[in-house]
Protein backbone atom coordinates (compact mmCIF):
# COMPACT_ATOMS: atom_id res chain seq x y z
CA UNK A 1 0.00 0.00 0.00
CA UNK A 2 1.46 3.18 -1.65
CA UNK A 3 1.71 6.24 0.92
CA UNK A 4 -1.79 7.99 1.11
CA UNK A 5 -0.34 11.37 1.28
CA UNK A 6 2.28 10.76 -0.87
CA UNK A 7 -0.70 9.97 -3.38
CA UNK A 8 -2.75 12.95 -2.46
CA UNK A 9 0.27 15.19 -2.98
CA UNK A 10 0.68 13.70 -6.52
CA UNK A 11 -2.85 14.16 -7.36
CA UNK A 12 -3.28 17.33 -6.23
CA UNK A 13 -0.07 18.35 -8.14
CA UNK A 14 -1.58 16.40 -11.26
CA UNK A 15 -4.39 19.34 -11.11
CA UNK A 16 -1.91 22.44 -10.69
CA UNK A 17 -0.41 20.97 -13.70
CA UNK A 18 -3.77 21.18 -15.58
CA UNK A 19 -4.39 24.87 -13.98
CA UNK A 20 -0.69 26.03 -15.30
CA UNK A 21 -1.41 24.78 -18.62
CA UNK A 22 -4.75 25.98 -18.84
CA UNK A 23 -3.09 29.45 -17.86
CA UNK A 24 -0.59 29.28 -20.95
CA UNK A 25 -3.16 28.56 -23.67
CA UNK A 26 -5.21 31.26 -21.98
CA UNK A 27 -8.37 33.11 -23.55
CA UNK A 28 -8.69 32.74 -27.66
CA UNK A 29 -5.25 31.58 -28.16
CA UNK A 30 -5.16 27.72 -29.76
CA UNK A 31 -3.22 25.08 -27.32
CA UNK A 32 -2.75 21.51 -27.13
CA UNK A 33 -4.84 21.09 -24.12
CA UNK A 34 -6.29 17.34 -24.96
CA UNK A 35 -3.03 15.81 -25.13
CA UNK A 36 -1.59 17.86 -21.97
CA UNK A 37 -4.50 17.33 -19.83
CA UNK A 38 -4.51 13.78 -20.66
CA UNK A 39 -1.00 13.40 -19.47
CA UNK A 40 -0.93 15.29 -15.76
CA UNK A 41 -1.12 12.17 -13.58
CA UNK A 42 1.71 10.77 -15.33
CA UNK A 43 3.57 13.81 -15.62
CA UNK A 44 3.27 14.58 -11.88
CA UNK A 45 4.31 10.47 -10.29
CA UNK A 46 7.34 11.07 -12.71
CA UNK A 47 8.80 14.61 -12.25
CA UNK A 48 7.35 14.74 -8.89
CA UNK A 49 8.43 11.65 -7.11
CA UNK A 50 10.07 9.28 -9.76
CA UNK A 51 12.86 10.92 -11.42
CA UNK A 52 16.03 12.12 -10.29
CA UNK A 53 15.91 15.63 -11.14
CA UNK A 54 17.17 18.94 -9.90
CA UNK A 55 16.37 22.14 -11.39
CA UNK A 56 19.56 24.09 -10.02
CA UNK A 57 21.64 21.50 -12.18
CA UNK A 58 19.55 20.97 -15.22
CA UNK A 59 22.28 19.05 -16.80
CA UNK A 60 23.23 16.98 -13.95
CA UNK A 61 25.08 14.07 -15.69
CA UNK A 62 23.40 11.49 -12.96
CA UNK A 63 19.95 12.84 -13.86
CA UNK A 64 16.92 10.65 -15.21
CA UNK A 65 15.69 12.01 -18.75
CA UNK A 66 12.21 12.64 -20.01
CA UNK A 67 11.43 13.37 -23.38
CA UNK A 68 8.19 14.01 -24.69
CA UNK A 69 8.14 12.39 -28.36
CA UNK A 70 4.68 13.34 -28.93
CA UNK A 71 6.08 17.17 -28.60
CA UNK A 72 2.98 19.14 -28.95
CA UNK A 73 2.23 17.96 -25.48
CA UNK A 74 4.67 20.54 -24.70
CA UNK A 75 2.81 22.65 -22.40
CA UNK A 76 2.28 19.85 -19.54
CA UNK A 77 5.95 19.59 -19.51
CA UNK A 78 6.24 23.03 -19.14
CA UNK A 79 3.86 23.40 -16.31
CA UNK A 80 5.55 20.85 -14.38
CA UNK A 81 9.20 22.41 -14.91
CA UNK A 82 8.01 25.88 -13.72
CA UNK A 83 6.62 23.95 -10.72
CA UNK A 84 10.35 22.50 -9.88
CA UNK A 85 11.53 25.64 -10.20
CA UNK A 86 13.67 25.36 -14.08
CA UNK A 87 12.13 28.88 -14.84
CA UNK A 88 10.12 31.92 -13.42
CA UNK A 89 6.44 31.50 -13.93
CA UNK A 90 6.62 34.83 -15.41
CA UNK A 91 7.72 32.39 -18.32
CA UNK A 92 4.54 30.92 -18.81
CA UNK A 93 2.70 34.01 -19.42
CA UNK A 94 4.81 34.94 -22.27
CA UNK A 95 4.48 30.88 -24.04
CA UNK A 96 4.82 30.84 -27.74
CA UNK A 97 5.33 34.76 -27.84
CA UNK A 98 8.01 36.09 -29.86
CA UNK A 99 11.35 36.17 -27.40
CA UNK A 100 9.43 34.05 -24.88
CA UNK A 101 11.56 31.42 -23.87
CA UNK A 102 8.67 28.72 -24.23
CA UNK A 103 8.54 27.60 -27.92
CA UNK A 104 5.44 25.80 -29.25
CA UNK A 105 7.07 22.93 -29.07
CA UNK A 106 10.10 21.45 -27.20
CA UNK A 107 13.38 23.38 -27.74
CA UNK A 108 17.18 23.01 -26.15
CA UNK A 109 16.80 26.42 -25.08
CA UNK A 110 14.25 25.47 -22.24
CA UNK A 111 16.50 24.14 -18.80
CA UNK A 112 14.88 20.85 -18.31
CA UNK A 113 14.29 19.75 -22.03
CA UNK A 114 16.08 17.02 -23.07
CA UNK A 115 15.47 17.21 -27.26
CA UNK A 116 13.87 18.83 -29.72
CA UNK A 117 10.64 17.42 -30.87
CA UNK A 118 7.70 18.29 -32.61
CA UNK A 119 8.06 16.21 -35.69
CA UNK A 120 6.44 13.17 -34.41
CA UNK A 121 7.94 9.87 -34.46
CA UNK A 122 11.29 10.56 -33.13
CA UNK A 123 11.55 11.11 -29.55
CA UNK A 124 11.92 6.79 -28.92
CA UNK A 125 14.88 6.97 -31.27
CA UNK A 126 16.74 9.89 -29.16
CA UNK A 127 15.95 8.07 -25.91
CA UNK A 128 17.70 4.72 -27.74
CA UNK A 129 20.51 7.13 -27.84
CA UNK A 130 20.58 8.42 -24.92
CA UNK A 131 19.66 4.94 -22.73
CA UNK A 132 22.93 3.69 -24.97
CA UNK A 133 25.30 6.51 -23.62
CA UNK A 134 24.23 5.81 -20.04
CA UNK A 135 24.87 2.68 -20.23
CA UNK A 136 28.23 3.33 -21.79
CA UNK A 137 29.32 5.62 -19.30
CA UNK A 138 28.21 3.54 -16.43
CA UNK A 139 25.55 6.01 -15.03
CA UNK A 140 22.23 4.17 -13.17
CA UNK A 141 19.96 6.82 -15.12
CA UNK A 142 17.02 6.32 -16.90
CA UNK A 143 15.27 7.57 -20.06
CA UNK A 144 11.78 8.39 -19.96
CA UNK A 145 9.95 8.91 -23.35
CA UNK A 146 5.84 9.67 -24.11
CA UNK A 147 4.52 8.31 -26.99
CA UNK A 148 1.17 9.15 -28.54
CA UNK A 149 -1.41 6.56 -30.03
CA UNK A 150 -2.10 8.23 -32.96
CA UNK A 151 1.52 8.62 -33.27
CA UNK A 152 1.86 5.50 -33.36
CA UNK A 153 1.28 5.11 -36.76
CA UNK A 154 5.15 6.73 -37.09
CA UNK A 155 7.13 3.89 -39.18
CA UNK A 156 10.05 5.43 -37.10
CA UNK A 157 8.86 4.66 -33.52
CA UNK A 158 8.59 0.95 -34.63
CA UNK A 159 12.44 0.85 -35.74
CA UNK A 160 13.53 2.01 -32.13
CA UNK A 161 11.28 -0.27 -30.81
CA UNK A 162 13.47 -3.08 -32.41
CA UNK A 163 16.89 -1.21 -31.58
CA UNK A 164 15.85 -0.74 -27.89
CA UNK A 165 15.08 -4.30 -27.44
CA UNK A 166 17.82 -5.76 -29.62
CA UNK A 167 20.68 -3.05 -27.51
CA UNK A 168 18.31 -4.91 -24.67
CA UNK A 169 17.71 -1.27 -22.90
CA UNK A 170 16.51 -1.97 -19.69
CA UNK A 171 17.12 1.50 -18.54
CA UNK A 172 14.27 2.71 -21.08
CA UNK A 173 11.19 3.21 -20.20
CA UNK A 174 8.30 4.45 -22.75
CA UNK A 175 4.68 5.23 -21.91
CA UNK A 176 2.42 5.48 -24.47
CA UNK A 177 -0.81 7.84 -23.47
CA UNK A 178 -3.93 5.60 -24.92
CA UNK A 179 -6.42 9.03 -25.15
CA UNK A 180 -8.15 7.18 -28.41
CA UNK A 181 -8.06 10.84 -29.85
CA UNK A 182 -5.74 12.38 -32.65
CA UNK A 183 -5.46 15.53 -34.44
CA UNK A 184 -8.51 14.59 -36.89
CA UNK A 185 -11.00 12.81 -34.66
CA UNK A 186 -11.09 9.35 -33.21
CA UNK A 187 -7.76 7.03 -33.08
CA UNK A 188 -10.45 4.34 -34.58
CA UNK A 189 -12.20 6.13 -37.21
CA UNK A 190 -8.75 8.01 -38.58
CA UNK A 191 -6.46 5.44 -38.33
CA UNK A 192 -7.05 1.79 -36.16
CA UNK A 193 -3.77 0.66 -34.80
CA UNK A 194 -5.29 -2.35 -32.89
CA UNK A 195 -3.45 -4.74 -30.44
CA UNK A 196 -1.30 -1.83 -29.83
CA UNK A 197 0.09 -4.05 -26.14
CA UNK A 198 0.51 -7.47 -28.24
CA UNK A 199 2.27 -5.11 -30.99
CA UNK A 200 4.78 -3.99 -28.38
CA UNK A 201 5.00 -6.96 -26.84
CA UNK A 202 6.04 -8.67 -29.90
CA UNK A 203 8.94 -6.63 -31.08
CA UNK A 204 10.38 -7.46 -27.58
CA UNK A 205 9.35 -5.14 -24.68
CA UNK A 206 7.72 -5.74 -21.73
CA UNK A 207 4.36 -4.08 -21.79
CA UNK A 208 1.91 -3.25 -19.19
CA UNK A 209 -1.35 -1.49 -18.71
CA UNK A 210 -2.60 1.30 -16.64
CA UNK A 211 -5.12 3.71 -15.64
CA UNK A 212 -2.99 6.91 -16.38
CA UNK A 213 -5.55 8.88 -14.40
CA UNK A 214 -5.00 6.34 -11.49
CA UNK A 215 -1.84 8.05 -9.19
CA UNK A 216 -1.23 5.04 -6.76
CA UNK A 217 -1.03 2.14 -9.93
CA UNK A 218 0.78 4.80 -11.75
CA UNK A 219 3.85 4.71 -9.09
CA UNK A 220 3.62 1.03 -9.22
CA UNK A 221 3.79 0.74 -12.67
CA UNK A 222 6.96 2.56 -12.88
CA UNK A 223 8.14 0.67 -10.27
CA UNK A 224 7.62 -2.28 -11.69
CA UNK A 225 9.15 -1.09 -15.21
CA UNK A 226 12.18 -0.26 -13.11
CA UNK A 227 12.51 -4.33 -11.63
CA UNK A 228 12.17 -5.26 -15.63
CA UNK A 229 16.30 -6.68 -16.52
CA UNK A 230 17.28 -7.34 -19.97
CA UNK A 231 14.55 -5.40 -22.23
CA UNK A 232 12.75 -2.22 -22.28
CA UNK A 233 9.31 -2.12 -20.73
CA UNK A 234 6.21 -0.48 -22.60
CA UNK A 235 3.70 1.49 -19.73
CA UNK A 236 0.65 1.75 -21.64
CA UNK A 237 -1.67 5.14 -19.61
CA UNK A 238 -5.39 4.34 -20.69
CA UNK A 239 -6.27 7.75 -20.47
CA UNK A 240 -8.88 10.46 -21.29
CA UNK A 241 -7.90 13.42 -23.85
CA UNK A 242 -8.49 16.78 -22.11
CA UNK A 243 -8.82 15.10 -18.76
CA UNK A 244 -9.68 17.42 -15.65
CA UNK A 245 -12.07 19.96 -18.13
CA UNK A 246 -15.56 18.18 -18.18
CA UNK A 247 -16.70 19.82 -21.82
CA UNK A 248 -13.19 19.12 -23.26
CA UNK A 249 -12.72 15.53 -22.47
CA UNK A 250 -13.10 13.14 -25.37
CA UNK A 251 -13.58 16.04 -27.36
CA UNK A 252 -11.35 16.12 -31.24
CA UNK A 253 -11.96 19.65 -31.09
CA UNK A 254 -9.78 20.38 -28.12
CA UNK A 255 -6.44 18.64 -29.75
CA UNK A 256 -5.54 22.42 -30.58
CA UNK A 257 -8.32 24.13 -29.24
CA UNK A 258 -9.33 27.95 -28.33
CA UNK A 259 -10.77 28.78 -25.33
CA UNK A 260 -12.95 31.68 -24.96
CA UNK A 261 -13.41 33.81 -22.01
CA UNK A 262 -16.81 31.95 -20.90
CA UNK A 263 -15.12 28.16 -21.39
CA UNK A 264 -11.93 29.43 -20.20
CA UNK A 265 -13.59 30.59 -16.98
CA UNK A 266 -15.59 27.50 -16.56
CA UNK A 267 -12.68 25.21 -17.02
CA UNK A 268 -10.68 27.04 -14.77
CA UNK A 269 -13.52 26.76 -11.85
CA UNK A 270 -13.83 23.01 -12.75
CA UNK A 271 -9.89 22.75 -11.94
CA UNK A 272 -10.17 25.00 -8.68
CA UNK A 273 -13.12 22.85 -7.25
CA UNK A 274 -11.26 19.22 -7.99
CA UNK A 275 -7.96 21.25 -6.24
CA UNK A 276 -10.33 22.19 -2.95
CA UNK A 277 -11.83 18.57 -2.74
CA UNK A 278 -8.34 17.04 -2.60
CA UNK A 279 -7.17 19.30 -0.21
CA UNK A 280 -10.39 18.39 1.66
CA UNK A 281 -9.62 15.09 1.21
CA UNK A 282 -5.51 15.03 2.25
CA UNK A 283 -6.70 16.73 5.50
CA UNK A 284 -8.57 13.29 6.24
CA UNK A 285 -5.48 11.49 5.91
CA UNK B 1 -8.71 44.04 -50.14
CA UNK B 2 -10.56 40.72 -49.69
CA UNK B 3 -8.89 37.63 -47.98
CA UNK B 4 -9.27 34.39 -48.73
CA UNK B 5 -7.51 30.86 -47.50
CA UNK B 6 -5.31 29.47 -50.14
CA UNK B 7 -5.95 25.78 -47.87
CA UNK B 8 -9.66 25.72 -48.73
CA UNK B 9 -8.78 26.97 -52.62
CA UNK B 10 -7.04 23.47 -52.49
CA UNK B 11 -9.69 21.39 -50.85
CA UNK B 12 -11.95 23.24 -53.22
CA UNK B 13 -9.69 22.44 -56.14
CA UNK B 14 -9.40 18.97 -55.65
CA UNK B 15 -13.44 18.00 -55.59
CA UNK B 16 -13.93 20.35 -58.29
CA UNK B 17 -10.87 18.17 -60.06
CA UNK B 18 -12.34 15.01 -59.04
CA UNK B 19 -15.61 15.45 -60.37
CA UNK B 20 -14.25 14.95 -63.80
CA UNK B 21 -11.13 12.97 -63.28
CA UNK B 22 -11.95 9.70 -62.08
CA UNK B 23 -8.20 9.38 -61.71
CA UNK B 24 -7.64 11.57 -59.30
CA UNK B 25 -6.73 10.15 -55.31
CA UNK B 26 -5.76 12.02 -52.52
CA UNK B 27 -3.68 10.66 -49.03
CA UNK B 28 -3.28 12.73 -46.27
CA UNK B 29 -1.27 11.90 -42.91
CA UNK B 30 -3.94 13.39 -39.78
CA UNK B 31 -3.77 17.44 -40.92
CA UNK B 32 -6.80 17.14 -43.81
CA UNK B 33 -8.65 19.30 -41.94
CA UNK B 34 -5.84 21.60 -41.85
CA UNK B 35 -4.44 21.58 -45.90
CA UNK B 36 -8.47 21.03 -46.37
CA UNK B 37 -8.02 17.97 -47.89
CA UNK B 38 -11.25 16.83 -45.80
CA UNK B 39 -13.24 18.59 -48.35
CA UNK B 40 -11.93 15.82 -51.13
CA UNK B 41 -12.93 13.07 -48.42
CA UNK B 42 -16.10 14.27 -47.90
CA UNK B 43 -17.22 14.13 -51.77
CA UNK B 44 -15.30 11.18 -52.85
CA UNK B 45 -14.58 8.58 -49.65
CA UNK B 46 -13.35 5.92 -51.46
CA UNK B 47 -10.58 7.89 -53.66
CA UNK B 48 -9.41 9.64 -50.02
CA UNK B 49 -6.68 7.60 -48.14
CA UNK B 50 -6.29 8.37 -44.27
CA UNK B 51 -3.00 7.12 -44.00
CA UNK B 52 -2.03 7.56 -40.63
CA UNK B 53 0.76 10.03 -39.34
CA UNK B 54 2.78 8.33 -41.11
CA UNK B 55 4.06 10.59 -43.88
CA UNK B 56 7.15 8.45 -45.49
CA UNK B 57 4.30 5.58 -46.05
CA UNK B 58 2.47 8.09 -47.31
CA UNK B 59 4.93 9.58 -50.50
CA UNK B 60 6.25 6.32 -51.19
CA UNK B 61 1.86 5.17 -51.53
CA UNK B 62 1.25 7.85 -53.76
CA UNK B 63 4.38 6.61 -55.83
CA UNK B 64 2.81 3.23 -56.05
CA UNK B 65 -0.46 4.96 -56.67
CA UNK B 66 1.32 6.90 -59.56
CA UNK B 67 2.78 4.27 -61.09
CA UNK B 68 -0.64 2.14 -61.69
CA UNK B 69 -1.80 5.61 -63.26
CA UNK B 70 -3.84 7.05 -60.66
CA UNK B 71 -2.72 11.29 -60.30
CA UNK B 72 -2.42 11.39 -56.19
CA UNK B 73 -2.23 14.67 -54.49
CA UNK B 74 -0.81 14.05 -50.67
CA UNK B 75 -0.65 16.80 -48.47
CA UNK B 76 0.36 17.83 -44.52
CA UNK B 77 2.47 20.59 -43.13
CA UNK B 78 4.91 21.46 -45.62
CA UNK B 79 7.60 20.75 -43.21
CA UNK B 80 6.67 16.99 -43.02
CA UNK B 81 5.78 16.58 -46.52
CA UNK B 82 8.93 17.45 -48.00
CA UNK B 83 11.49 16.95 -45.22
CA UNK B 84 9.94 13.91 -43.43
CA UNK B 85 9.62 12.36 -46.70
CA UNK B 86 12.70 12.98 -48.40
CA UNK B 87 14.23 10.16 -49.49
CA UNK B 88 10.75 8.53 -50.40
CA UNK B 89 10.57 11.57 -52.47
CA UNK B 90 13.97 11.65 -54.20
CA UNK B 91 13.83 7.61 -54.71
CA UNK B 92 10.51 6.88 -55.65
CA UNK B 93 8.64 9.94 -56.85
CA UNK B 94 11.30 12.24 -58.26
CA UNK B 95 13.60 9.64 -60.11
CA UNK B 96 10.96 7.50 -61.93
CA UNK B 97 9.45 10.98 -62.80
CA UNK B 98 6.48 9.28 -60.91
CA UNK B 99 3.33 11.61 -60.73
CA UNK B 100 2.77 12.47 -57.67
CA UNK B 101 1.04 15.71 -56.43
CA UNK B 102 3.14 17.03 -53.18
CA UNK B 103 1.53 20.20 -51.05
CA UNK B 104 3.03 21.54 -48.42
CA UNK B 105 0.76 23.22 -46.23
CA UNK B 106 1.10 25.70 -43.55
CA UNK B 107 4.54 26.62 -45.14
CA UNK B 108 6.84 29.61 -44.13
CA UNK B 109 6.21 31.24 -40.90
CA UNK B 110 2.58 30.77 -41.17
CA UNK B 111 2.06 28.64 -38.79
CA UNK B 112 3.45 30.85 -36.35
CA UNK B 113 2.34 29.25 -33.05
CA UNK B 114 4.04 26.32 -33.36
CA UNK B 115 7.62 27.28 -33.51
CA UNK B 116 10.90 26.29 -35.31
CA UNK B 117 10.02 22.49 -35.78
CA UNK B 118 6.47 23.32 -37.81
CA UNK B 119 7.57 26.15 -39.70
CA UNK B 120 9.30 25.35 -43.30
CA UNK B 121 11.80 28.02 -44.58
CA UNK B 122 13.23 25.67 -47.00
CA UNK B 123 10.36 23.24 -48.28
CA UNK B 124 10.77 25.06 -51.84
CA UNK B 125 14.64 25.51 -51.84
CA UNK B 126 15.21 21.82 -51.56
CA UNK B 127 12.52 20.75 -53.41
CA UNK B 128 14.06 22.41 -56.07
CA UNK B 129 17.06 21.09 -56.25
CA UNK B 130 15.44 17.84 -56.97
CA UNK B 131 15.59 16.69 -60.42
CA UNK B 132 12.17 16.54 -62.27
CA UNK B 133 10.69 18.76 -59.55
CA UNK B 134 8.23 21.61 -60.66
CA UNK B 135 7.93 23.97 -57.66
CA UNK B 136 4.63 26.04 -57.44
CA UNK B 137 4.01 28.88 -55.29
CA UNK B 138 0.60 30.64 -55.07
CA UNK B 139 0.09 34.26 -53.81
CA UNK B 140 -3.39 34.04 -53.54
CA UNK B 141 -6.43 31.89 -53.89
CA UNK B 142 -7.16 32.35 -57.27
CA UNK B 143 -4.24 31.37 -58.29
CA UNK B 144 -3.92 28.23 -56.39
CA UNK B 145 -7.15 26.86 -58.19
CA UNK B 146 -6.18 28.08 -61.43
CA UNK B 147 -2.99 25.87 -60.74
CA UNK B 148 -4.44 23.11 -59.37
CA UNK B 149 -6.14 22.81 -62.75
CA UNK B 150 -2.06 22.80 -63.91
CA UNK B 151 -0.17 20.15 -62.16
CA UNK B 152 -3.49 17.89 -62.84
CA UNK B 153 -2.25 18.25 -66.49
CA UNK B 154 1.12 18.00 -66.17
CA UNK B 155 2.49 14.35 -65.95
CA UNK B 156 5.11 14.47 -63.52
CA UNK B 157 6.08 15.52 -59.56
CA UNK B 158 4.82 18.45 -59.08
CA UNK B 159 5.51 20.55 -55.19
CA UNK B 160 3.35 23.09 -54.60
CA UNK B 161 3.84 25.36 -51.02
CA UNK B 162 0.33 26.71 -49.41
CA UNK B 163 0.34 29.25 -46.73
CA UNK B 164 -1.76 28.81 -43.75
CA UNK B 165 -2.88 32.25 -43.31
CA UNK B 166 -5.93 33.72 -45.70
CA UNK B 167 -4.26 36.18 -48.37
CA UNK B 168 -4.95 39.37 -50.33
CA UNK B 169 -6.56 38.24 -53.70
CA UNK B 170 -5.46 40.39 -56.78
CA UNK B 171 -4.68 37.93 -59.97
CA UNK B 172 -7.22 37.39 -62.33
CA UNK B 173 -10.12 34.85 -62.36
CA UNK B 174 -9.70 34.29 -66.25
CA UNK B 175 -7.07 32.16 -68.12
CA UNK B 176 -5.23 29.40 -67.30
CA UNK B 177 -2.37 29.13 -65.21
CA UNK B 178 0.78 27.90 -67.38
CA UNK B 179 3.72 26.41 -65.71
CA UNK B 180 6.95 28.22 -66.00
CA UNK B 181 5.38 31.43 -66.61
CA UNK B 182 5.54 34.71 -64.72
CA UNK B 183 2.96 37.25 -64.21
CA UNK B 184 3.57 41.31 -64.10
CA UNK B 185 1.34 42.48 -61.24
CA UNK B 186 2.24 46.27 -61.11
CA UNK B 187 4.17 48.23 -63.98
CA UNK B 188 7.57 50.11 -63.21
CA UNK B 189 10.18 51.72 -64.70
CA UNK B 190 13.50 51.69 -62.47
CA UNK B 191 13.51 48.21 -61.10
CA UNK B 192 12.09 45.15 -60.73
CA UNK B 193 11.18 43.44 -58.16
CA UNK B 194 10.69 39.20 -58.56
CA UNK B 195 8.66 38.05 -56.01
CA UNK B 196 7.11 34.89 -54.86
CA UNK B 197 4.03 33.43 -52.74
CA UNK B 198 2.98 35.80 -49.49
CA UNK B 199 5.78 38.37 -50.60
CA UNK B 200 3.83 39.17 -53.81
CA UNK B 201 1.48 41.26 -52.52
CA UNK B 202 4.19 42.90 -49.82
CA UNK B 203 6.02 43.55 -53.34
CA UNK B 204 2.77 45.80 -54.50
CA UNK B 205 2.99 47.83 -51.12
CA UNK B 206 6.43 47.86 -51.44
CA UNK B 207 5.84 49.57 -54.96
CA UNK B 208 3.69 52.00 -53.37
CA UNK B 209 5.62 52.99 -50.89
CA UNK B 210 8.33 53.52 -53.42
CA UNK B 211 6.14 55.62 -55.91
CA UNK B 212 5.48 58.06 -52.46
CA UNK B 213 9.18 58.93 -52.88
CA UNK B 214 9.23 58.57 -57.09
CA UNK B 215 10.82 55.44 -57.47
CA UNK B 216 9.19 53.11 -60.00
CA UNK B 217 8.73 49.78 -59.12
CA UNK B 218 7.90 46.70 -61.42
CA UNK B 219 6.42 43.57 -59.62
CA UNK B 220 6.79 40.58 -60.78
CA UNK B 221 4.95 37.21 -59.80
CA UNK B 222 7.07 34.39 -59.73
CA UNK B 223 4.60 31.39 -58.97
CA UNK B 224 6.91 29.06 -60.76
CA UNK B 225 9.77 28.45 -58.82
CA UNK B 226 10.67 25.56 -61.13
CA UNK B 227 11.43 25.93 -63.93
CA UNK B 228 12.96 29.19 -63.97
CA UNK B 229 12.80 30.67 -67.35
CA UNK B 230 15.80 32.71 -68.18
CA UNK B 231 14.39 34.67 -71.35
CA UNK B 232 11.44 35.49 -68.74
CA UNK B 233 13.53 36.66 -66.35
CA UNK B 234 15.60 38.57 -68.66
CA UNK B 235 12.54 40.33 -70.26
CA UNK B 236 11.34 42.02 -66.92
CA UNK B 237 15.11 43.02 -66.16
CA UNK B 238 15.17 44.69 -69.27
CA UNK B 239 15.87 48.68 -69.09
CA UNK B 240 15.97 48.30 -65.46
CA UNK B 241 18.39 50.06 -62.80
CA UNK B 242 18.01 47.47 -60.04
CA UNK B 243 16.77 43.75 -59.17
CA UNK B 244 15.03 42.68 -55.97
CA UNK B 245 13.85 39.59 -55.03
CA UNK B 246 11.40 38.66 -52.32
CA UNK B 247 10.22 35.30 -50.35
CA UNK B 248 8.85 33.84 -47.59
CA UNK B 249 12.10 31.44 -47.54
CA UNK B 250 15.78 30.83 -46.26
CA UNK B 251 17.89 33.15 -49.22
CA UNK B 252 19.51 30.10 -49.47
CA UNK B 253 18.97 28.15 -52.34
CA UNK B 254 15.70 29.89 -53.17
CA UNK B 255 14.13 32.51 -55.67
CA UNK B 256 16.67 34.80 -55.44
CA UNK B 257 19.46 32.37 -55.11
CA UNK B 258 18.19 31.01 -58.46
CA UNK B 259 17.30 34.32 -60.56
CA UNK B 260 21.20 35.04 -59.58
CA UNK B 261 22.36 32.14 -61.10
CA UNK B 262 20.27 32.44 -63.92
CA UNK B 263 21.82 36.03 -64.56
CA UNK B 264 25.67 34.97 -63.92
CA UNK B 265 27.22 36.08 -67.31
CA UNK B 266 24.30 37.14 -68.95
CA UNK B 267 23.79 40.62 -67.16
CA UNK B 268 25.14 43.20 -64.09
CA UNK B 269 23.18 44.83 -62.17
CA UNK B 270 22.86 46.08 -58.70
CA UNK B 271 20.73 43.21 -56.86
CA UNK B 272 18.54 42.77 -53.31
CA UNK B 273 17.51 40.12 -51.80
CA UNK B 274 14.76 39.54 -49.25
CA UNK B 275 14.07 36.59 -47.58
CA UNK B 276 15.26 35.03 -44.05
CA UNK B 277 18.75 34.22 -43.13
CA UNK B 278 20.54 31.67 -42.50
CA UNK B 279 18.03 30.85 -39.17
CA UNK B 280 15.12 29.11 -37.72
CA UNK B 281 12.00 30.51 -36.75
CA UNK B 282 10.38 31.01 -33.72
CA UNK B 283 7.35 30.98 -31.97
CA UNK B 284 4.96 34.33 -32.14
CA UNK B 285 1.49 35.14 -31.27
CA UNK B 286 0.76 36.68 -35.20
CA UNK B 287 2.08 35.91 -38.47
CA UNK B 288 2.87 39.87 -38.87
CA UNK B 289 4.85 39.59 -35.73
CA UNK B 290 6.81 36.90 -37.62
CA UNK B 291 7.03 38.91 -40.64
CA UNK B 292 8.49 42.20 -39.25
CA UNK B 293 11.16 39.90 -37.32
CA UNK B 294 12.17 38.33 -40.13
CA UNK B 295 12.73 41.39 -42.61
CA UNK B 296 9.88 40.11 -44.93
CA UNK B 297 7.71 43.30 -45.02
CA UNK B 298 7.01 45.72 -47.64
CA UNK B 299 9.32 48.35 -45.67
CA UNK B 300 11.95 45.82 -45.90
CA UNK B 301 11.44 44.98 -49.36
CA UNK B 302 11.63 48.89 -49.98
CA UNK B 303 14.36 49.71 -48.41
CA UNK B 304 16.30 46.71 -50.25
CA UNK B 305 14.91 48.35 -53.42
CA UNK B 306 16.38 52.05 -52.42
CA UNK B 307 19.53 50.04 -51.44
CA UNK B 308 19.84 48.42 -55.02
CA UNK B 309 18.83 51.57 -56.88
CA UNK B 310 21.63 53.53 -54.84
CA UNK B 311 24.90 51.48 -55.72
C1 LIG C 1 5.69 14.14 -38.28
C2 LIG C 1 4.48 14.87 -37.84
N1 LIG C 1 3.35 14.76 -38.57
C3 LIG C 1 2.25 15.46 -38.20
C4 LIG C 1 2.25 16.27 -37.11
C5 LIG C 1 1.03 17.09 -36.74
N2 LIG C 1 0.39 16.57 -35.52
C6 LIG C 1 0.63 17.10 -34.33
S1 LIG C 1 -0.16 16.32 -33.08
C7 LIG C 1 -0.87 15.23 -34.16
C8 LIG C 1 -1.76 14.16 -33.64
C9 LIG C 1 -1.09 13.34 -32.60
O1 LIG C 1 -1.96 12.42 -32.06
P1 LIG C 1 -1.56 11.59 -30.77
O2 LIG C 1 -0.22 10.98 -30.98
O3 LIG C 1 -2.67 10.67 -30.47
O4 LIG C 1 -1.38 12.70 -29.68
P2 LIG C 1 -2.38 13.13 -28.50
O5 LIG C 1 -3.75 12.68 -28.84
O6 LIG C 1 -1.87 12.45 -27.29
O7 LIG C 1 -2.27 14.61 -28.40
C10 LIG C 1 -0.47 15.51 -35.48
C11 LIG C 1 -0.91 14.78 -36.65
C12 LIG C 1 3.46 16.35 -36.39
N3 LIG C 1 3.58 17.15 -35.32
N4 LIG C 1 4.54 15.63 -36.77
Amino acid sequence: MADQALIKDLEAKAVQLRCNVLEMIGIGKAGHWGGSASLAEAMAVLYFHVMNVDAKAPKAPDRDRLLLSKGHGALIQYAALCELGYFPREEMQRVKSLNGLLQGHPDLSIPGVEAVTGSLGQGLSIGVGMALALRLDKKASRVYVVMGDGEQSEGQLWEAAMAASNFKLDNLTAFLDWNKIQATGRTEDVFKIPDLDKKWASFGWEVFSVDGHDVEKLLAAVDKAKAVKGRPTLVILDTVKGKGVSFAENTPAYHNGTFDEARFTLAMAELEARKAALAAQKEMV
Amino acid sequence: MEKKSLRTAYGEALVEMGKTNPDIVVLEADLGKSTMSCLFKDAYPERYFEMGIAEQSMASTAAGLALSGKVPFYSTFAVFAFGRAYDQIRCGIAIPNANVKICGSSCGFSDFGDGKTHQSIEDANVMRMIPHMIVLNPCDAVETRKMMRAMAAYDGPVYIRINRNDLPVYTAEEGDYEIGRMSRIVAGADLVIFATGSMVWKSVEAAELLKAEGISAEVVNVSTLKPLAKEEILKYVAGKKAIVTAEEATKLGGLGSAIAELLIGEIALPFERVGVDDAFGTSAHSYAELLETYGLTERHIAAAAKKALKR
